[in-house]
């Protein structure tokens, strides 16, 4: 194990430089001079001592290479530089989202997980039954329909025939947490609706392989109870593949948050990414990108590292 | 067979090999069309309403004339928030705005994006992948590292990024789907070329004294062509809801010109009086994403049934 793992984490630092690498290259290189940007905004005339002062000010004076590295030392010390937008840390607002939206992201993964896994055993334990359809309907219209259109579906479906509104204002987990978690079930659901359907479809693929292993057989013919059977010997073998998912799930669902959090009006990470975008504050996009990258790679290599440690096989592999 | 007649033997196995010939069924391209549809009817039916899709894009755009009103015309109704009904098919807009005609003329764009940003993205993908695997070492090393760390991001923030430094327009939106495009191109072709390049005819024709280039050309790409139609189908879908996400969020191609995205916004932000500004650029963006997705399913199995599963 300790092998595999050194192995995996070897793989994962050179993968967390070149994401710092990417955004730097995307987010510095390509809109060329800063400065210029800001004075040049609304065409406002500037003088060429402004701009070098400016940029003296940004920092971006100096060589690439020492731009980077500066850049990086911060994100290692939690600061994200300076907004364009608002004058302040980044740090103070981004702070402020990031729980929001790492609760949406877990509400929406944990009721993709709690609905899809029942419904993708029952549907491999008994195939071809209406539950089975009905389950297989479900997952091809859920892995169709964008995120976008679930989440405005579902709002169209409950303000028609139950006259639900949509709340405007945002309850705070701490202050009203019954509001806040009645607030984002709708929006989790909307958001974890491709995930259920997958994690669904994977789930029935996975215990129908399992249903056929010989020691399934074997377990009947000992006399196993029909639900020992499966719960003991088929699920508990068919979760690696489901657990996999669901963590790979987890952190594609930071990118659906963006979405989800502009329908619902949720002040989260991505609405903070939108509206930076809108202002073109770089610096905040920037700190947005890296860190939901970052928590991507590693909550890639937390599931790489459990499922090692879970299955044998793949450590020895 | 129990004689021992070595000629009679030789005359037997070249005869079936020419009734194995002769059984290989010799189609024509149109009956192979068939075929294809018979096996897979929904598969064939979702071609067609691809086909469709991209006509309409195309008819509406040279001849502006077949859409019932101007898209952009203010005045196509006498009222706002019109509801569905003859004459309005599919109601009329905050504005006035013919919903059909918006609807028809968004599919442009999601077309122009999607086949553009596919075409280029997946081509280039496979050749960076062939390549790849075909060098090998340092380089096929570097360019997987690099691909590792692409994956790690979600499209739909990489392309925010991307498009917020390059501005909003149809053309940098086909750049970052490129971005966002390639890293998976990359990764399925070359691992099927890392196969394909151990098998014998490849070992066979290097063992002739084949060059690298001629290898890659003559005996990797027709092979992973059936991959490369495979993987543009299924990534024309995911290409046509990116840029609808984008056009959604109001960063992706200019607010003036009419796309499912941007319609869905309107439609969001009114759902409480308007329930089809809602419904029917979604409706749109998911049917079409839906038979594209089918179209693919269809085409791997027919094509390349050991793509199966992945």
């Amino acid at each position: 194990m300790r092998q595999y793992a050194i192995k995996r984490i070897g793989l994962f630092i050179p993968t967390v430089l070149l994401v710092t690498v990417i955004v730097f290259v995307v987010m510095r290189l390509i809109p060329g001079d800063p400065a210029l940007a800001i004075l040049s905004a609304d065409d406002a005339a500037y003088t060429e001592d402004e701009l070098r002062l400016l940029r003296i000010e940004l920092g971006t004076d100096r060589p690439l290479v020492v731009q980077y590295i500066d850049w990086v030392s911060g994100l290692v010390r939690g600061d994200f530089g300076t907004s364009f937008w608002w004058g302040g840390p980044v740090m103070d607002r981004l702070g402020e989202r990031i729980p929001v939206t790492i609760e949406l992201a877990v509400l929406g993964i944990g009721l993709a997980v709690v609905c899809a896994v029942p419904l993708g055993v029952l549907s491999a334990i008994k195939p071809d039954s209406p539950i089975d359809y009905l389950s297989r309907v479900f997952t091809l219209v859920g892995i169709s329909i964008p995120t976008f259109f679930s989440g405005i579906l579902l709002t169209l479906i409950l303000i028609r025939s139950f006259g639900w509104l949509p709340p405007l204002g945002y309850a705070d987990i701490w202050e009203d947490p019954w509001a806040n978690v009645k607030q984002l079930m709708l929006p989790a659901l909307a958001l974890g609706f491709y995930d259920m359907a997958f994690i669904a479809r994977v789930t029935r693929s996975s215990m129908m392989e399992i249903l056929r292993e010989d020691y399934m057989r074997t377990a009947r013919a000992k006399g196993l109870a029909e639900r020992l059977v499966l719960s003991r010997h088929g699920l508990k073998n068919a979760v690696l593949p489901i657990l996999t998912i669901s963590g790979w799930q987890f952190g594609r669902l930071f990118g659906g948050t963006v979405i989800i959090e502009k329908i619902f009006l949720i002040p989260g990470v991505g609405q903070l990414l939108i509206d930076a975008v809108y202002q073109r504050d770089f610096p905040t996009i920037q700190a947005v990108i890296v860190i939901v990258a970052l928590s991507i790679v590693v909550i890639n290599l937390l599931v790489d590292l459990l499922y090692g440690w879970l299955d044998p096989r793949i450590r020895y592999a | 067979m129990t004689t021992t007649n070595p000629g009679q033997g030789a005359t037997i196995a070249a005869d079936a090999e020419a009734q194995l010939l002769d059984m290989r069924p010799r189609q024509t391209q149109v009956q192979k069309l068939v075929a294809f549809a018979r096996s897979k009817p929904l598969g064939a039916i979702s071609a067609i309403i691809v086909l469709l899709t991209v006509l309409a894009a195309v008819v509406s755009y040279v001849v502006p004339g077949v859409l019932p009103h101007d898209p952009l015309d203010v005045r196509a109704h006498e009222d706002k928030y019109m509801p569905p009904q003859p004459g309005a098919w599919l109601g009329s807009d905050h504005l006035g705005r013919d919903e059909l005609s918006r609807l028809i003329a968004g599919s442009q764009i999601s077309i122009y994006v999607g086949l553009l940003s596919v075409g280029i993205g997946v081509t280039l993908g496979a050749l960076i992948g062939i390549l790849s695997a075909y060098i090998g070492g340092a380089f096929d090393l570097a360019i997987q590292r690099v691909v590792d760390a692409m994956m790690a991001f979600p499209p739909i923030i990489l392309a925010l990024g991307l498009v917020a430094v390059l501005g909003g327009s149809a053309n940098n939106v086909i750049i970052a789907l490129l971005v966002i495009l390639l890293p998976g191109t990359i990764r399925v072709i070359r691992s099927q070329v890392l196969s394909i390049k151990e098998l014998d005819y490849t070992l066979a024709a290097q063992a002739i004294g084949a060059g690298s280039i001629r290898i890659m050309l003559k005996h990797i790409l027709p092979n992973v062509i059936a991959s490369y139609i495979v993987l543009g189908t299924i990534t024309l879908g995911f290409a046509i809801i990116i840029e609808a996400s984008l056009s959604f969020l109001g960063v992706g191609v200019p607010p003036d010109i009419p796309t499912w995205g941007g319609m869905l916004t309107r439609g969001t932000e009114e759902i409480r009086i308007a329930w089809w500004l809602a419904v029917f650029p979604g409706i749109a963006i998911s049917v079409v994403v839906f038979a594209i997705n089918f179209l693919g399913d269809a085409l791997r199995d027919t094509l390349d049934p050991r793509l199966r599963g992945r």
